[in-house]
């Protein structure tokens, strides 16, 4: 077998290893799912009457409103949980003395990784469906066609992707997997000083600018647009750049960290 | 003649040499282990016992020096010396949240054998090991001896004909030990080599052709275990003594006597042997004044006090 049929088979036996654990620590998933859907009740059910009414122009209304409004920043929010877990799988992986066993195996080095990578999403993937169940349930509206439903989708799986790789990173760059578990809050948090929560032009200005110019805010706004069926083409442009840079310097990072870094 | 070498040794090693920063933790190590032989590294903590392991098994480059593992340099032929070896580490290497069997699947899909091997290869490891009953439960419910043995079943599973064992039985209680030490033999018996690390003569006397005594990252002194034994001057016999003043006297009268005046013993180096022991027992004479004895054969201490002038469990830096 060549090289690459190698690295194929290695990160699917890797992939089944974590899917395993994963099944195996459900208490975990559902933590990461639960936050995000957390902060949608919260949001929609306590805060959502007042602030559905604050919100500016054509968008103004109720309840119903802001769960439209805040389900891009939900969304981006699992995400974001769901690489919480990634991070402490990986830096669990580099405590524990299975890591040196892989480097003195005749396997594809990358497979460590990428079985990481593929367990993730196959986990993110998961808990996007649950979230965005609920948001239905609870009832959001949505006017995006398939063709924009697909689009959605393609745009979720490119920043779980981008996310993920950035989360393994963080992983391979904890000392414990207790530092790998608060690294990526910041990403949870990030989506409120976005515009997942309130628009943006209602910030005090040096916070607006920030909220504009962050990463999460050109995705979100993608997402608002593919959900609301009227896309808007730079934001989808710049949300597709942002994961590219996200993402390609996660897996730089990743992969330097993970030649160079012994089991600590 | 070299091309001989190459072909009978499993490990070849020159001046290997690695620091951290200023600290030097392997100085210059030569050694060469015959194909189908036993190795022991024997040192106390911070000799350099695991960094040697990882640089031979690919893990870490040393900084200056030969490494041949299986016939295979450890730097530019890292992936040959790999597909060739097995390595369990001192941590426990083991699946937690898998089984017994799950954990021993996965070591058979990531050296690429097919079903039928890998589930032939996995039923004779449990068997092997002694996991049958244990091998559908997760591996966090084992036992410290049980996910041990698990670590080096791990290890077997793509057959590797030289293995590096890492202080294998460290924080194992007696009998695991004993249990580890019988699956090493037979291990050997069919042709494996090994290369241990321990910080106890008694593993390497059971289990080495030839020892290595590391100490600072330099090798004191090399030999099977009964070279080793004859290199330091024997046991000792120690005497406890009914008083003080006993003591001393004592202490003046027999020769290399080491006095303990608060814990009331003397120690007399002895050789072993059955005449030297009777020339001393002759030597203390018949008056109540010596209450007990005890003979104690050479152990790491005598060897390290022996070759480096200092006791083992003083520890060396890192």
């Amino acid at each position: 077998m060549s090289g690459v049929t190698y690295a194929v088979r290695d990160s699917a036996t890797m992939l089944r290893r974590n899917l395993r654990r994963m099944a195996r620590y459900p208490s975990m998933t559902l933590m990461l799912v639960g936050q995000p859907l957390l902060f949608l009740l919260l949001f929609v059910y306590v805060f959502g009457g007042t602030m559905g009414a604050g919100l500016p122009g054509a968008a103004a209304g109720g309840r119903g409103d802001y769960l439209t409004f805040i389900t891009p920043g939900i969304l981006m929010m699992t995400v974001a949980s769901v690489s919480i877990g990634t991070a402490v799988l990986v830096a669990t992986d580099m405590t524990n003395g299975i890591i040196d066993r892989f480097r003195t195996m005749a396997i594809a080095k990358v497979s460590v990784l990428t079985g990481h990578v593929l367990g993730a999403m196959i986990q993110t993937a998961f808990a996007l469906v649950v979230v965005v169940g609920v948001a239905f349930l609870i009832g959001l509206d949505s006017g995006a066609s398939v063709l924009q439903w697909s689009g959605l989708a393609a745009l979720l799986a490119l920043v779980s992707l981008a996310m993920t790789w950035f989360a393994v990173a963080l992983g391979l760059a904890s000392p414990d997997p207790e530092t790998a578990s608060n690294l990526p809050m910041i990403f949870v948090l990030l989506p409120f000083v976005g515009s997942g929560f309130v628009p943006v032009a209602s910030m005090p200005s040096g916070l607006r600018w920030f909220a504009e110019h962050q990463p999460f805010t050109p995705i979100m706004d993608a997402f608002r647009g593919l959900l609301a069926g009227s896309p808007a083409g730079p934001d989808v442009l710049w949300a597709v750049g942002w994961c590219a840079v996200i993402g390609s310097a996660g897996y730089a990072w990743s992969r330097r960290l993970y030649r160079t870094r012994a089991a600590h | 003649m070299v091309g001989m070498t190459k072909e009978t040794s499993a490990i070849e090693v020159a001046g290997l040499r690695k620091a951290y920063g200023d600290l030097e933790v392997i100085a210059g190590v030569d050694l060469s282990v015959p194909a189908g032989t036993v190795y022991a590294l024997l040192g106390p903590n911070g000799a350099g016992k695991t960094t040697t392991v990882r640089i031979l098994s690919t893990l870490l480059p040393a900084d200056a020096g030969q490494a041949r593992v299986a016939g295979y340099d450890v730097r530019r032929e890292a992936e040959r010396v790999r597909a060739s070896i097995g390595v369990t580490g001192q941590f426990s290497a083991v699946e937690e949240l898998l089984t017994g069997r799950e954990n021993l699947r996965l070591m058979a899909d990531l050296g690429h054998l097919d079903r039928r091997r890998a589930e032939s290869v996995v039923g004779r490891l449990l068997e092997r090991f002694d996991l049958v009953g244990a091998a559908d439960r997760r591996a966090v419910t084992y036992s410290g001896g049980m996910k041990r043995r698990l670590d080096l079943a791990m290890t077997l599973v793509a057959g590797p004909r030289l293995i590096f064992l890492d202080e294998p039985t460290t924080g194992l209680d007696p009998r695991s030990r004993r249990d580890l030490w019988g699956i090493v033999r037979e291990l050997v018996a069919g042709g494996v080599t090994v290369f241990l690390t321990t910080q106890y003569l008694e593993e390497a006397d059971q289990l080495a052709d030839r020892i290595g005594v590391l100490d600072g990252g330099r090798l004191v002194a090399e030999g099977s275990a009964a070279e080793l034994k004859r290199l330091v001057p024997g046991g000792h016999v120690e005497l406890q003594v009914a008083d003080g003043e006993r003591v001393a006297e004592l202490a003046r009268r027999l020769p290399g006597a080491v006095p303990d005046a608060g814990a009331l013993t003397v120690t007399v180096p002895h050789d072993g042997s059955l005449a030297a022991l009777r020339r001393l027992l002759d030597g203390i004479g018949d008056d109540g004044a010596v209450t007990g004895l005890a003979v104690r054969t050479p152990d790491l201490d005598d060897v390290f006090l022996a070759l480096t002038g200092r006791p083992a469990a003083e520890e060396v830096p890192a």
